[in-house]
């Protein structure tokens, strides 16, 4: 069952406006309310818009599961890769090796109140990337899933 | 009419519990903040955050989010094998 | 009382959802119940980690330095991605079990007796 052309429409050009609030709440984590699970959720609802406004043949056209489920599992080894590099640096695992050292994410930021740079926070805005990937695919291959077990309905 | 009255007689006991415990709490002044004040003191040097609910989380407490999307991706992997079988169009044979 | 209502709200929303796990036999009802604690369960560490004044622990442009507690906030963020993901994979069962036995109502569906 596909919706009318008019929600279609919507559909179509709400979903590059989602992407691009999502990834900014992603990227802006450290720094406004947000991070990688809230971005990685707004993203998701981006996809559920799309798959409930077209049917299940036309979405897995170019929605698709393997590039999905490619993106959750590259999300949560890059999560734990990052904390392993840290070993690299001759640190415990977790440990913020990035912030204060000058290199990218690593510039010192102001104490006390500050209007913000983005280019801080260490290890911080990489594990918010790597989870908001995992939260992107994982969510969005959920509902995916779910589709293709009622498609036999007729639904 | 009995399971009715053993459902009321617990559901009041349990209100009266839980009721008792949230009438003795004060709201809004939490009694031992030590460890939250030193994050909020020191999190900006040591993690280089603003925000510090995600300093919490990514560093401080990292640990408790690699767990956390661990379980993530099991439960999304549980969901997938639910899924698998019936697209190729085979049914679930029945024992 | 009405300085305790955060924390009355807590109770009230636990006895209804212990009540709807407790009692009904759809499926999808316990599920909303167990979403109910869930729901519970993140205001309670919510309120307790709330300061009388206190803003978000943010410091871009933050009004005050007098902040709420940053630890409940960030345990309750991980509560929500794990109740999403079990919603998920109880959704799916039901899914599943309707697809097989055609109803979702528990005591109808004889085959888990063993």
């Amino acid at each position: 069952m596909r919706m009318s052309k008019i929600v279609r429409t919507a559909a179509d050009i709400l979903y590059p406006a989602i992407l691009i609030f999502g990834l900014y709440i992603v990227a802006h984590g450290h720094l406004t309310p947000g991070g990688g699970f809230q971005g990685g959720a707004v993203i998701a609802t981006g996809g559920a818009l799309v798959i409930v406004a077209y049917n299940y043949k036309e979405v897995t056209g170019w929605l698709k599961k393997n590039v999905l489920t490619g993106q959750e599992v590259s999300g949560l080894v890059g999560f734990i890769g990052v904390g392993l590099l840290a070993l690299a640096f001759g640190q415990v695992f977790f440990f913020n090796y990035l912030v204060g050292s000058g290199s990218i994410f690593g510039m010192p930021v102001p104490y006390g109140i500050n209007p913000g740079e983005l280019n801080t926070a260490g290890i911080v805005p990489l594990m918010n990337f790597a989870v908001g990937i995992e939260v992107w695919g994982g969510l969005t291959v959920v509902i995916l899933y779910m589709l293709s077990g009622l498609e036999k309905e007729g639904c | 009419m009995k399971k009715v009255l053993v459902v009321g007689a617990s559901l009041l006991i349990m209100a009266a519990f839980f009721g008792m415990i949230a009438l003795n709490l004060t709201f809004g002044s939490p009694k031992t903040t030590d460890m939250d004040d030193y994050f909020l003191r020191n999190g900006q040097e040591l993690t280089g955050s603003n925000n510090e609910c995600t300093a919490v989380v990514f560093d401080f407490r990292g640990f408790d989010t690699l767990g956390e999307s661990t379980v993530l991706f099991c439960a999304i992997v549980g969901v997938g094998l639910m899924f698998r079988k019936m697209q190729g169009g085979e049914e679930y044979e029945d024992e | 009382m009405l300085w305790n209502l955060p924390f009355i709200t807590v109770v009230v929303l636990t006895l209804i959802g212990l009540v709807t796990v407790l009692l009904k036999k759809n499926i999808i009802k316990i599920l909303l119940g167990i979403n109910i604690l869930n729901s519970a369960a993140n205001l309670f560490l919510i309120t307790l980690g709330y300061r009388e004044g206190g803003v978000a622990p943010i410091f871009t442009l933050a009004p005050s330095e007098l902040m709420v507690l940053p630890t409940p906030q960030a345990l309750v963020l991980t509560s929500i991605v794990i109740g999403v993901a079990t919603s998920a994979l109880v959704l799916s069962f039901a899914i599943v079990l309707q697809k097989k036995y055609g109803t979702v109502d528990i005591d109808k569906i004889r085959r888990l007796h063993g």
